[in-house]
């Protein structure tokens, strides 16, 4: 389907167990319908590379992803020529007798020897529909492979020298996402949607636990994240997201809580925390005041409801 | 569209860019082009729109919601925007025109006559007939003893410098007769030549590059007296290379990386007076490194960097606290270089307390009081070694020994 307003993409989104703000679907509806890439920025764990995800089973369409590293090049990201298969053809070829080169060239760098990368692949519709390309965390890739994605971006074509250009009919839909490990060019961004995600709102988070656990008993849930919200608000080196949520409240089900006391806790507050340091710091006294506050504010949250 | 919608929106982008959002036409008419798919009547979608399509930096963010508000509560109100609504994020770099340039033929830039002294005329030391004694005295001389002219003219000597940070090998593969990874697509369109036989083999190797520098320079009180000369050489430092972060601190962080791109250094120092608000007080270094290791140290540190510390370890802050935050700090950069002025004093001892707090947890403990130790610091940093030195948890490891001098 695709969307025709932002309530639209906002039921569809639900739909598929993603809760967004209305703030990111204006972006994704736009994304669609201006054909502009969509890029993403926020703290790990708020759900980024999940867009692109849910946006795939939306639109009925292939998600093809590409994984940014250092040194990203154009044979891992674009194309590579299978070469044992192309020097088996050249000896077939020459034990069959054949010695002109220009025929053998030809053969060989022909369409059937291409391996395509991601954004190769990204060009080409399936079925009539163009896929959602996800390029994750753009960040970890170098310059080099920035400025080429840039051209890329705006023209919608790659040049292959042994066989030409090929050219995306339609273009597919992109999501870029960064943790801000290095600073993405504004260039870039300029030619993208750019929407930064927070950290949810206690309501929002509550959506989001239902709507991704659904087993999770409701007190629980309200307990659960209202805690991870206090713990936000301390000065930690990583705070976590709406992802350690999910794990923790996994966890907790897994280990039949149906609510939080002191010990539990402490116990499993390595799922949250990802720096033995802030684990450090919170185990104990911190912790216990926080769950005190949490609990409280769980409680109110039932009540009003 | 009405014109008078179209009208304003021109504006806004005006006001916008007047409060320090750099933005271009191209996002304009892409906020246009966006408008066409929604509903007009409804505010929030059309905030929301003007969001993701005007703003692509998230300390503009910010800004742009202080202005979106101000503005569209009466758009026709026109005129100066109101105090507060600048951004704090330093803006794009607009050379001010009307200031005179030095001129730039062949030399570096010459400085312009001070107030005090207007008519005094420009001392010329590009002039190759400069005789070698003035200028080793010179650099021999402490930076807080210079008279005026001193200064101006060894921030020419200054902006001569080679700073050429010692390079790391990339993950990127290039070319190279030498390298270690084999260039199949090259070997096999050479084999062509000769019948699909390989009778070379072609290599790759990895592409090298400067690491990135990172500067943490103290402008407390006791820093006072270096600081106009520090700040000169972070801004020479900064026109070298492309990849130098800069932040000062005193008992606050503040990143200057973006004042000290302006060519001009008045032009440049200037924006860094008006950015810093902590000049010459108290020093909380410990609380500082824990700003930086929490806000920007993912953020800067990767790619192997190099980190500098200038300061003289006068601290007022929680000693426990700067231990562990130099502890990370060391442990999440290549190199982590402390410069402190007073090591050029004969007979310094490094014995403040956040000086030992610091100094098992340093690489390199340099000094940086005059020319020489600038040149000497130079040279260092083009030939860091190729491996990191060995990051001992806890342990405090012998005491650096300072540089030669």
């Amino acid at each position: 389907m695709f969307p025709r307003s932002i309530d639209e993409v906002i039921r569809a989104l639900e739909a598929h167990r993603y809760i967004a703000e209305r703030g990111l679907a204006t972006a994704i509806f736009l994304a669609l319908r201006l054909n502009r890439p969509l890029f993403l920025e926020g703290e790990p764990g708020v759900g980024k590379t999940e867009v692109a995800k849910v946006l795939a089973d939306l639109l009925e369409t292939e998600l093809i992803r590409l994984q940014c590293y250092e040194g990203l090049d154009v044979h891992s990201a674009v194309y590579e020529w299978d070469y044992a298969r192309q020097i088996l053809q050249i000896r077939m070829l020459e034990a069959s007798g054949e010695r002109d080169e220009a025929r053998i060239r030809q053969q060989i760098f022909s369409p059937d020897f291409l391996i395509k990368r991601p954004l190769l692949q990204a060009l080409e519709a399936k079925n009539g529909r163009p896929p959602v390309l996800l390029i994750d965390e753009l960040d970890r890739a170098d310059e080099e492979f920035e400025a080429f994605l840039l051209e890329l971006l705006s023209d919608w074509q790659i040049t292959i020298p042994e066989i030409g250009t090929v050219r995306a009919e339609q273009p597919p839909v992109v999501v870029i996402t960064s943790n801000r490990t290095r600073e993405i060019h504004d260039a870039l961004k300029r030619r993208c949607l750019y929407f930064w995600i927070d950290y949810p709102s206690f309501e929002k988070e509550i959506q989001i636990v239902r709507a991704r656990i659904p087993e999770a008993p409701e007190r629980l849930t309200r307990q659960i994240v209202a805690f991870v919200q206090e713990l936000r608000r301390l000065d930690l080196y990583k705070l976590p997201g709406v992802a350690e949520t999910l794990d923790w409240t996994a966890a907790l089900l897994a280990l039949d809580r149906t609510e939080l006391d002191p010990t539990v806790v402490d116990e499993t507050l390595g799922v949250l925390l990802k720096y033995q340091d802030d684990v450090l710091k919170v185990r104990g006294e911190i912790a216990q005041d926080l769950l005190a506050k949490a609990l409280l504010r769980a409680e109110i949250a039932s009540g009003g409801a | 569209m009405g014109g008078y919608l179209l009208h304003h929106i021109v504006r806004f982008g005006r006001t916008l860019r007047a409060a320090g959002v750099p933005i271009t036409p191209g996002q304009i008419v892409a906020f246009i082009r966006a408008l066409e798919w929604l509903p007009l009547e409804d505010r929030a979608l059309f905030y929301h729109a003007a969001r993701c399509t005007l703003v692509c930096r998230r300390e503009d963010l910010e800004t742009f919601d202080r202005v979106f508000e101000w503005f569209w509560r009466n758009p026709l109100m026109g005129g100066q925007l109101p105090p507060g609504l600048l951004s704090t994020a330093p803006g794009p770099i607009r050379r001010q025109e009307n200031r005179p340039r030095p001129a730039e033929v062949g030399h570096p830039p010459a400085p312009e006559p001070r107030s005090e002294n207007p008519e005094a005329p420009p001392v010329i030391l590009a002039d190759r007939a400069m005789t070698y004694s003035p200028i080793e005295i010179l650099r021999r001389k402490p930076f807080e003893r210079f008279s005026e002219e001193e200064i101006q003219r060894v921030r020419r000597l200054m902006a001569r410098l080679r700073w050429q940070i010692s390079e790391r090998e990339t993950r990127r593969l290039r070319p190279g007769p030498r390298g270690e990874h084999l260039d199949l697509r090259r070997t096999l369109r050479r084999s062509m030549r000769h019948y699909g036989e390989w009778v070379r083999l072609l290599w790759r190797t990895h592409k090298r590059k400067p690491r990135p520098l990172v500067v943490l320079c103290d402008i407390s009180g006791s820093m006072e007296r270096y600081a106009r000369m520090l700040l000169h050489f972070l801004h020479a430092l900064s026109h070298t290379r492309r990849h130098v972060e800069t932040f000062v601190f005193g008992t606050r962080l503040t990143r200057i990386t973006r004042c000290l791109r302006h060519r001009d250094l008045d032009e440049a120092l200037r924006e860094v007076s008006h950015t810093v608000v902590d000049w010459s007080g108290g020093t909380r270094i410990g609380e500082c490194l824990h700003v930086f290791n929490r806000d920007w140290g993912r953020r800067v540190l990767g790619r192997g960097a190099v980190v500098m510390i200038i300061s003289d370890g006068w601290d007022r802050g929680d000693v426990e606290l700067l231990r562990q935050e130099m502890e990370r700090l060391q442990k999440s950069c290549y190199r982590l270089i402390w410069l402190n002025p007073l090591l050029g004093i004969p007979g310094y001892q490094p014995l403040t307390r956040g000086m030992q707090a610091a100094l098992p947890y340093i690489d390199d403990f340099l000094p940086v009081h005059n020319l020489a130790s600038l040149e000497q610091l130079a040279a260092h940093l083009e030939r860091l070694p190729a491996r990191r030195s060995a990051r001992r948890s806890g342990l405090a490891r012998p005491v650096p020994s300072g540089g030669p001098e």
